[in-house]
């Protein structure tokens, strides 16, 4: 916000992006998993200016209880962002966006748990925002995947997250702040990477056919190189030093 | 819209059983959308306003249009703002109050698509940079469902501003005010006409257009937008499962084949 379109070079004549990163570079990924004594999983992560901490609760009995579900366990979702986490105070109140991107969160993260082994009741995914980069909704997705295995929840797969975009006419992968600010186009997208198949996608900005799918496959790869990151951080957590 | 019970249990394994065959519960093709109707200028008080049909579905969209105050990080740009409402009266399960997480997210998709595509030049509708603009807010009202909200609300979003009359406005620099010159209007300033072509995935097969039946049982949807020129400039992905990347691209194909026929209606439709 605020900042004029002259101050910044998105790519340079080499190719080199405004932070110094190549066009199939992603942003520096650290994920801990285990990070919180009392909820039943947990993950820390950092990706880029990214810092986001997600905390799962359940299978637990669901209330209201109007709510349940006979069939199978619900999947709650909050993606909520600190007043602080921005340039400007963020009134704390959820905003329409974070209900928007708690829906999308949720309905990626569902296709991977087994949720009808636990009908009756809920899981609860709390992920909050200390301090937002853009992508912030895929890095909260990474953590919150990570978080829901550390939880012990039966899954059918991993769920990795990495956003794709267009900047200065160039596809590239995991577009930071300034790129999604001043950038022509941002491509999110979650992916398991065993199944192969698409659990989140959204886009904003103009792609001509053979762009969007050129985006598709960047964002892709970018979600792979995730999927190491969340599988070293669980193997970290479960094995210590012998993960190595 | 209603979460899932027996007799969508038995709907499903209808619709299921239909789609092995190729065919639908209503007797469309995989990739064919229900009829649209529109008609534009139903609400002469609204600068621009339409009644859309879209199957069973039935949407009343108005635009209003007023001086306001720019964004503070947008000064050289016109309000852009569009707005979508489920009444109580267009379903059973709909009930007056704050919007749920689905109305949210139905606003902000339709919102979205027509923004991304650049439909309207904000930038003509500046009257003094960085004090005082020109606001569009577009009010979309379902008042009747049967299914596929997304693009019905789209469709009438768009209708609604293409019919549109933008009034005159003249900003006072001495005092700050802006006034209206009666009697004068133009057309607003149009780049390209978006549509918004909404998939369900049922099983492994993709449907255009989902109806209310089909809506209730989907795995998944996704919501893509394509401007005149047939890039894509919005995409959305929702419900419990996931789509392969061929799907995807296959999707985009749909999306902007589809939207080419819809966009003829449209503009025939905004009277262009």
């Amino acid at each position: 916000m605020g900042v004029k379109k002259t101050d910044i070079v998105l790519l340079d004549e080499n190719g080199i992006r405004c932070d110094g990163r190549k066009i199939n570079e992603p942003r520096r990924i650290m994920i801990k998993a285990g990070v919180l004594k009392n909820a039943n999983g947990s993950a820390y992560i950092e990706f880029g200016e990214n810092k986001i901490l997600a905390g799962v609760f359940g299978p637990r009995d669901v209330h209201p209880k109007h709510l349940a579900n006979t069939d199978r366990g619900i999947l709650r979702c909050r993606y909520h962002m600190q007043p602080f986490s921005v340039g400007e105070r963020k009134n704390p109140a959820p905003s329409r966006r974070e209900i928007e991107i708690s829906k999308v969160i949720k309905e990626a993260l569902e296709p991977a748990l087994m949720l009808e082994n636990f009908p009756r009741t809920v899981v609860d995914v709390f992920i909050e925002i200390l301090q937002a980069d853009g992508g912030s909704r895929c890095a909260a997705l990474d953590a919150a995947a990570v978080a829901l295995a550390d939880a012990g929840i039966p899954m059918r797969d991993m769920v990795s997250a990495c956003a794709a975009g267009k900047v200065a006419d160039t596809i590239v992968l995991d577009i930071n702040n300034e790129e999604d600010q001043e950038g022509q186009a941002d491509m999110p997208v979650a992916y398991m990477p065993n199944l192969g198949k698409v659990t989140l996608i959204q886009l904003d900005g103009v792609l001509t056919p053979q762009e969007y799918e050129k985006c598709v496959n960047t964002a892709l790869e970018g979600c792979k190189l995730v999927y190491e990151v969340q599988k070293k951080a669980l193997q970290e957590k479960f094995f210590g030093d012998d993960a190595k | 819209m209603t979460s899932s019970t027996i007799i969508d249990d038995l709907k499903k394994k209808k619709i299921l059983a239909l789609l092995k065959e190729g065919q639908r519960i209503d007797g469309r093709a995989l990739d064919e959308p229900r009829q649209l109707t529109i008609d534009t200028g139903v609400i002469p008080k609204a600068e621009g306003s339409a009644r859309v049909r879209l199957g069973d579905t039935e949407v009343v969209c108005g635009v209003k249009v007023q001086p306001d105050k720019p964004f503070p990080d947008l000064g050289d740009r016109g309000i852009f703002i569009c707005t979508a409402e489920i009444l109580p009266l267009a379903d059973p399960s709909a009930e007056p109050g704050p919007p749920g997480e689905e109305v949210i997210e139905l606003a902000r998709v339709v919102d979205r698509g027509i923004r991304e595509s650049g439909m309207v030049d904000l930038k003509q509708l500046v009257l003094e940079k960085d004090k005082s603009v020109v606001g569009i807010f577009i009010d979309n009202s379902v008042t009747d469902y049967d299914g596929n909200l997304f693009d019905a609300c789209s469709y009438a979003s768009v209708a609604s501003v293409l019919s549109c009359k933008l009034p005159k406005f003249k900003y006072d620099s001495s005092n700050g005010s802006v006034s209206k010159v009666e009697g004068e209007f133009s057309a607003p300033p149009i780049t390209t006409i978006p549509v918004s072509v909404t998939m369900g995935k049922i099983g492994d097969t993709i449907i255009v257009d989902p109806n209310a039946d089909e809506w209730s049982c989907m795995d998944g949807r996704i919501t893509i937008t394509t401007n005149a020129a047939g890039n894509i400039c919005a995409v959305q992905k929702g419900g419990h499962d996931g789509f392969t990347p061929e799907q995807l691209v296959q999707c985009s194909k749909i999306s902007i084949a589809t939207g080419a026929k819809i966009r003829d209606i449209l503009k025939q439709a905004g009277g262009s």
